[in-house]
């Protein structure tokens, strides 16, 4: 089953696919672009992985840790399926990172491998942005560069874990208006999801929401104002998103239209 | 008396309670308590969110180092970190020191809570946005290295006490000027105050909604003073801070813990 969150007619409703439309919970049946997609379930702590991917810690000159490198990420920075994300307008490389999003289910301390899918709910896509711009070496990577609101699209649907067999050898996708730059296979991810939940639930405990992005492969390009990035994952879904400038929000140098109509 | 809000076991909703600190009382709902006859909950909800090397002293400790690798140069924008959901712990609970850890990093920090959304605020309202004060103790598995995220060593169950109770932002009249200090069984270990915050705490609500928005009940940490006191298992652990009370805490063994529940 594939379970969305969506804002339609004025409130906020669970929906579930049905062959290529959205059924609400209370029985509507809409068209996917009539809706507001929303994160498809709110995110509890957050667990992102740097460097999981020995093919992309190569490309940006490091070498794959001994240790998973984690860090984690605040509820401030998601946003759904068809969203907008903003890229400043100072900003020289800002690049996407499609990941694999580890759904846990229930509370989990000090679970072996052996038995760690029994902790899992099920999956989703997240496209965890980074700006490199604002990277520093103080518990890098720093929430400046991977914890901004709007940079973390997350969705569209939450996928039950019995739909996925075997989620170690899943292929990933990114396109940058409509051309494959990403690709890749969650089989060369460095630290597995068995590994993932032993490690992490060996010093603390997991709980019902929480989320582990498994890391990205190769393929990082920077992405301009007005691309739209889809991060694909076989048998989870496409996760559309469109970069925006700062003037949507109001940032930055006051247009001349507007300057002159101030002074008048 | 100042007003505050505190959240008891077993109660869902918070109440308003007004504090006597010098002698120890609390007022709620028209009846007289003392402090240990109350048993508090944590009385925040949010994220928590804390800010590595904002006291001078912290920063001035690294020294040099902060221009040798791996960091290559002084920090630029505040550096954040979280303390996730597991991680928070109430008044008079125990923290659990985790097996094969000797002693813990006690963090003595000023914790803002947040009161209304707070986007890219300006320095100069940035403290409108503020709900009120309380107690955190950041708790750390001593690590010297701050070149990756430490979440190891920062984010295990319980390594965050907050409390006992949230003072109204009104009752502090400079949140800057704030006196901390750590008590470990009954002897002062650290003292310091937030006059010696790198980023005032206006100036980080700024640049930290520069480019994260902070939400009702968010807590940000305005900082851990340098030097931070060890405490072992069977310790009990005192934070003050100047008009806000005192957080107290003891490390328990994983054995000593067991002990207690049973």
């Amino acid at each position: 089953m594939r379970r969305a969150k969506v804002a339609y007619a004025g409130a906020i409703h669970g929906a579930v696919e049905k062959d290529g439309r959205l059924q609400l919970n209370d029985g509507r049946i809409v068209e996917e672009q009539a809706v507001v997609w929303l994160p498809p379930f709110e995110p509890k702590t957050v667990f992102a992985l740097g460097l999981n991917y020995a093919d992309h810690a190569a490309e940006l000159s490091f070498k794959a840790p001994e240790e998973p490198l984690v860090f984690l990420k605040g509820p401030n920075t998601f946003i759904g399926h068809r969203g907008q994300t903003r890229r400043p307008a100072d900003v020289e490389y800002m690049h996407y990172e499609c990941e694999l999003a580890v759904v846990i289910g229930r509370p989990a301390r000090n679970v072996k491998r052996e038995e760690a899918y029994e902790y899992v709910s099920g999956y989703t896509i997240a496209n965890d942005y980074a700006i490199r711009d604002y990277l520093e070496n103080y518990y890098r990577p720093n929430l400046r560069v991977k914890n901004r609101d709007t940079c973390t699209p997350i969705g569209p649907w939450f996928v039950d874990k019995k739909d996925i067999p075997d989620p170690m050898n899943l292929s990933l996708k990114t396109y940058v208006n409509g051309e494959v730059t990403q690709e890749g296979n969650t089989k060369d991810m460095v630290f597995d999801i068995p590994y993932l939940i032993e490690y992490l639930s060996s010093f603390m405990t997991l709980n019902e929401g929480d989320v582990i992005l498994t890391g990205t492969p190769k393929g990082s390009v920077d992405t301009k104002v007005g691309d739209e990035v889809i991060t694909e994952i076989e048998g989870i879904g496409r996760l559309i998103n469109t970069i925006v400038g700062d003037d949507l929000f109001g940032i930055g140098p006051v247009p001349q239209e507007e300057a002159s109509k101030q002074t008048t | 008396m100042i007003t505050a809000k505190a959240k008891f076991q077993g109660k869902l909703q918070s109440d308003e309670i007004y504090i006597k600190l010098a002698e120890g009382k609390i007022e709620k709902a028209g009846c007289s308590f003392c402090l240990n006859e109350l048993m508090f909950d944590a009385p925040v909800s949010g994220t928590i969110y804390g800010t590595l090397l904002n006291y001078k002293g912290a920063l001035e400790l690294l020294g040099e180092a902060v221009h040798e690798a791996p960091y290559k140069a002084a920090p630029k924008a505040p550096v954040l970190y979280i303390k996730p959901a597991n991680t928070i712990n109430s008044h008079s609970r125990p923290v659990i020191l985790p097996e094969g850890v000797e002693a813990l990093e006690i963090g003595a920090a000023l914790g803002i809570v947040i009161g209304r959304t707070a986007t890219r605020l300006k320095e100069e309202d940035a403290l409108d946005y503020v709900a009120g004060y309380t107690i955190v103790n950041d708790v750390s598995v001593p690590h010297e290295s701050v070149y990756r995220p430490a979440i190891r060593q920062k984010a295990r169950d319980g390594f965050c006490p907050v409390g006992p109770w949230i003072v109204q932002r009104e009752a502090i009249q400079d949140p800057d000027q704030l006196y901390t200090r750590v008590y470990i069984n009954g002897d002062l270990r650290q003292e310091n105050t937030t006059a010696n915050l790198i980023r005032p705490i206006a100036k980080l609500l700024a640049e930290v909604t520069d480019f994260m928005t902070l939400n009702e009940g968010d807590v940000l940490l305005a900082g851990v003073p340098e030097n931070a006191p060890l405490a072992k298992a069977g310790d009990q652990v005192r934070i003050e801070i100047e008009g806000l009370g005192a957080l107290e805490n003891i490390v328990l063994s994983e054995g000593q813990a067991k002990e207690e529940s049973q």
